[in-house]
């Protein structure tokens, strides 16, 4: 077996852990403490809004556009309308100011 | 209809809907898939490695960070720690989706935690959010997909990656924040959900300028989280059980 197997056998392993890890941690307590509820609740904006703030400041013209459709968009519509919505001012967006 | 035709029928409805569902990110992650292949030929893999990392990891940015490590010829400990730590937001994921599969076999679930992406969660939460039910056969439906066309189109992307285009001018390289900004805006109606936007977004712009990446990742998700747990409970919905 050649070293770059393993890196990737090992590397799925660590990732597998992460994805089953908090449940395995989690499951462990009976009742869970309404504080930690609250936290759980709390992960989709928490942890989806990391993806998205350092890739906002670092962005131009095009990219506001697009983001600012986007937003406009979900307050209405569903997931692919947003998305398409945005990809499509994006795309048209770099035409012009690349 | 019989009861159990009734149900087979509902079970194959479940699974078209979380199709359905999956479709924008099947879009989304095509480019990404595309390219780590290309890139991963490019850093000296073979097509069959490209292929494998895609099938067994499932992760796109470790997928990238392991290949760019790989490419420096960075220690291999080195490379798997990375992964692992472009990963571990999914320790969250983990604990707050178990919530919603937990009456599952545990075959299933298993295999349930094997696809737990980040689109897999932000849907799968919101639907739980919504007070439907988180069934197998419809998460299924909305994962499978997605893993099946990222291992093929890494597969292709390995295969022919030097026919790439331009892909600024596609936008390619910021179709996952737009995605990921639709999906944040899809749980506003929760309870503490613009301070902890607001915590996050502050604490992972400061990490990724100071610490760097990928840990403001799990930095800035920590410190949204901190929050929703320090502040009192009748401001995040959660009733204090006696």
């Amino acid at each position: 077996m050649s070293t770059t197997f393993w890196i990737i056998l090992a590397g799925a392993i660590a990732t597998y852990l992460t994805r089953v890890g908090g449940h395995l941690v989690i499951s462990r307590f009976e009742n869970i403490h309404p504080r930690v509820e609250a936290g759980l609740n709390a992960v989709p904006a928490a942890v989806l809004t990391t993806l998205v703030a350092p890739a906002v400041l670092g962005a131009g013209p095009a990219e506001w556009a697009a983001l600012i459709v986007t937003a406009a968009v979900s307050l209405r519509g569903g997931l692919m309308p947003m998305f398409l919505a945005g990809a499509a001012v994006l795309i048209l967006a770099r035409q012009f100011v690349g | 209809m019989t009861a159990e035709a009734i149900s087979e029928s509902g079970a194959r409805s479940d699974f078209w809907d979380g199709v359905r569902l999956s479709m924008p990110v099947v879009v989304a992650s095509a480019p990404f898939a595309i390219l780590f292949g290309a890139i991963a030929v490019d850093n000296g893999f073979s097509v069959l490695e490209a292929f494998l990392m895609s099938a067994l990891i499932f992760g796109g940015a470790s997928q990238m960070v392991g290949i760019e490590l790989f490419g420096q010829h960075v220690a291999p400990w080195l490379i798997v720690l990375s992964i692992f730590a472009v990963n571990f937001r999914h320790v969250l994921y983990s604990a707050g989706i178990g919530r919603r599969i937990a009456h599952w076999p545990v075959l299933q679930q298993a295999l349930g935690y094997f696809i737990l992406t980040d689109p897999q969660f932000a849907v799968a939460e919101a639907r739980a959010v919504s007070g439907k039910s988180v069934g197998f056969v419809w998460y299924l439906g909305l994962g499978l997909p997605v893993y099946v066309f990222w291992v093929i189109e890494s597969g292709l992307g390995a295969v022919f990656g030097k026919l790439i285009p331009d892909t600024h001018a596609l936008g390619i390289d910021f179709l996952l924040p737009i995605y990921f900004l639709g999906l944040v805006l899809g749980f506003r109606k929760r309870p503490l959900w613009l301070p902890v936007v607001a915590a996050s977004a502050a604490a992972s712009i400061v990490a990724y300028k100071t610490v760097g990446s990928p840990w403001h990742v799990s930095i800035g998700a920590v410190a949204g989280v901190l929050l929703a747990v320090i502040l009192p409970p009748h401001h995040s919905g959660v009733g204090e059980r006696p």
